[in-house]
């Protein structure tokens, strides 16, 4: 069971190559061993999954630089698949005799017998320039076979980038769905007094790594959302105490005012091809939706109701725009067409729907609740039906996909002591109502947007 | 008796410098309920304490913000989800619309505000709905609709912390700040 194989040496430059960015992607020849046991899997969609317990290795590497930026990306791979609640990492002081080398089948044995299903082994190379190759290999420790292989090579500054590429890779070859790990999050940071809240607008990785502020909280900004390509941000900021909604540069950091409006802009979200930001303008009394075409700086109104129409989000494949109107007494969840036409409700529970956000997958729609005093975060089928509840509190708000559909992070507030003081923070949660878990930031946080993969 | 209303005074006109730098424009009503609440409190550490100052006596400029504030009342509240104006509402605009027909050249800007028992963009456009609400009634008074602008915070900036119907209450406001004042 332990039969060597030696893998050719020279196997990069004859695989073709996927340019990712600055990351170069090849597939590792598969060292094969056959095995007659069915392939490793793990179904999400289920409601409960028991996490599958999964032995990622400190990447290899010869020299303590390549050393350390081995345990480094095993540690992000590690915690990000620990954090999707479907794996379960062994601990590494348990491993026995780790191999020292990518180029050999692994001692499936010294796997087995900590009860791992599946193995992680990655080596990391400096070459010159400052680039790095990392190379790695994901096991099926009881069928004996290898799932995936691959190369990257980047700069090694991107080394985080890789450790999330790596991770999504594993994933999808588990679960068969597409990962989510190599994406980012902006949100608003929030410090100070409730009564002068000073808020600011910060970005970071979905894991609460590489984080940076994008304004200095001089202006008050609010519900930023990513656009198609992850490079702009709209947002609504005070600045100037007229509250526009603006399009941030991540790029340039350059900020720019959305179209010359004679009323308050808010609610702006992109357009799933980026070329149109769809957004609310109240002016007497009044809040219809509009949408700005950013080539030709065109506004165009969609709605036309004395009610609030706001919180507008289209779905994945532009046709339709989901939103929050509340022209039947109360704020409630409606449909229309990307023309504006054809409005038709989607709620119909006890309570008030507000905030809906169309799933990457087009399946469902996420939305916040208030109900009996409290607020959840739920979905709720296209056509209204099948509404389920996924976490709740005092105050929950502001759902946002991952983009494959499978986690929703969102805010929630939680009262503090007895002087009216509250703490808000960014939670994400599986699909599925389980695997809670708190986004640590720097600050408070709040307004959470999460952005689609790089394509 | 002559020190201890002296400290009462005192007291009273600390805690009404104090409130104004919580407040942006300070509240008449907001003055009125911390004072009377904390005035005890005071009353313990200062109480038998040397009294060296003399209190200063509050000099309010006719026409200012402060003016307004203290002496016509600078807000009216809402019920929950709703801008239409109740009747205490109503009155209270119109000593507002009296006030600046009195001063002719003032310009006003009305806050909109909502409480935090709901989500932050439909109260944006509730406290957009608000603060046209009480514009709406000071044009029907005669008040230029070019003196007066509007703004909504929905629920980002509270006047009362608290996480009761009492400070959600005195949340839902919609504010006429003077400006400049």
């Amino acid at each position: 069971m332990n039969r060597k194989v030696t893998v050719r040496k020279n196997l990069i430059t004859r695989l073709k190559s996927v340019f990712l960015g600055f990351i170069v992607l090849v597939p590792l020849n598969f060292l094969t061993f056959q095995s007659a046991l069915g392939e490793l899997r793990v179904d999400i969609t289920r409601g409960t999954v028991k996490p599958l317990p999964i032995a990622v290795t400190n990447f290899i590497g010869e020299t303590q630089q390549e050393i350390e930026s081995g345990q480094s990306i095993s540690g992000v791979i590690r915690a990000n698949l620990e954090r999707s609640g479907l794996f379960q990492a062994i601990d590494n002081q348990a491993f026995i005799d780790v191999e020292r080398t990518l180029d050999t089948v692994p001692q499936f044995q010294n796997w087995r017998i900590l009860n791992a299903q599946a193995l992680v082994q990655g080596q990391v190379t400096l070459i010159s320039n400052n680039r790095m190759r990392v190379q790695f290999r994901l096991w099926d420790v009881f069928a004996q076979q290898q799932m995936i292989g691959q190369v990257y090579t980047t700069i090694g500054t991107n080394w985080r980038r890789i450790s999330h590429i790596v991770a999504d890779a594993i994933y999808k070859r588990v679960t068969g769905e597409e990962g989510y790990f190599d994406s980012r999050i902006v949100y608003i940071a929030e410090t100070g007094s409730l009564m002068r809240r000073i808020k600011r607008l910060a970005i970071m990785d979905q894991d609460g790594e590489n984080h940076h502020f994008l304004t200095d909280g001089s202006s008050l900004v609010l519900t930023p959302r990513f656009s198609p390509n992850r490079q702009e941000i709209t947002y609504m900021s005070y600045h100037g105490k007229v509250p526009r909604v603006y399009i941030f540069n991540i790029d340039t950091g350059r900020q720019e005012v959305l179209g010359d409006f004679p009323g308050m802009t808010f609610a702006p979200r992109f357009s799933p091809d980026g070329n149109t930001v769809i957004m609310s303008m109240a002016k007497d009394g009044n809040t219809e939706i509009y949408i700005m075409d950013l080539r030709t700086r065109q506004a165009k109104r969609l709605t036309r109701h004395s009610a609030i129409d706001t919180s507008p989000h289209y779905s994945p494949n532009g046709k339709y725009i989901v939103f929050n109107s509340d022209r039947s007494g109360t704020q409630q969840i409606y449909i229309m067409n990307a023309k504006g036409k054809k409005v038709k409700r989607i709620s119909f529970g006890k309570g008030r729907y507000a905030t809906p956000v169309w799933s990457p997958r087009g399946d469902l729609i996420a939305f916040t609740k208030m109900a009996g005093g409290k607020f959840y975060i739920g979905v709720i089928g296209v056509d209204g039906k099948g509404e389920r509840l996924l976490a709740d509190g005092f105050l929950v708000e502001s759902p946002t996909w991952s983009p494959n559909g499978r986690v929703i992070m969102f805010f929630r507030e939680i009262p503090k002591g007895k002087l009216g003081d509250k703490e808000t923070k960014i939670y994400s949660i599986d699909l599925t109502g389980r695997n809670e878990r708190e986004i640590v930031t720097p600050m408070e946080a709040s307004d959470p947007a999460w952005s689609p993969l790089i394509p | 008796m002559r020190l201890r209303n002296l400290i009462y005074l005192l007291a009273g006109l600390f805690l009404v410098g104090a409130c104004e730098t919580m407040e942006e424009k300070g509240s008449a009503q907001g003055i009125g309920e911390l004072k009377a609440k904390s005035i005890g409190e005071l009353k313990a550490k200062t109480y038998g304490g040397q009294v060296t100052k003399k209190p200063q006596g509050f000099s309010i400029t006719p026409g200012s913000g402060r003016d307004f504030v203290v002496n016509v009342g600078d807000r009216v509240f809402f019920a929950v989800d709703k801008s239409n104006l109740s009747s205490e509402a109503r009155a209270m605009l119109e000593k507002q619309a009296a006030w600046l027909k009195r001063y002719g050249n003032v310009n006003v800007t009305i806050q909109g505000h909502c409480d935090e028992r709901g989500t932050r963009e439909y109260n944006l456009g509730l406290g957009e709905r608000r603060a046209n609400s009480a514009k709406d009634l000071l044009v029907a008074m005669g008040i230029s609709p070019n003196r007066i602008k509007t703004i909504s915070y929905g629920k980002e900036r509270p006047a009362a912390l608290g996480h009761s119907e009492a400070s959600w209450h005195q949340n839902r406001r919609a504010v006429t700040v003077i400006a400049g004042g």
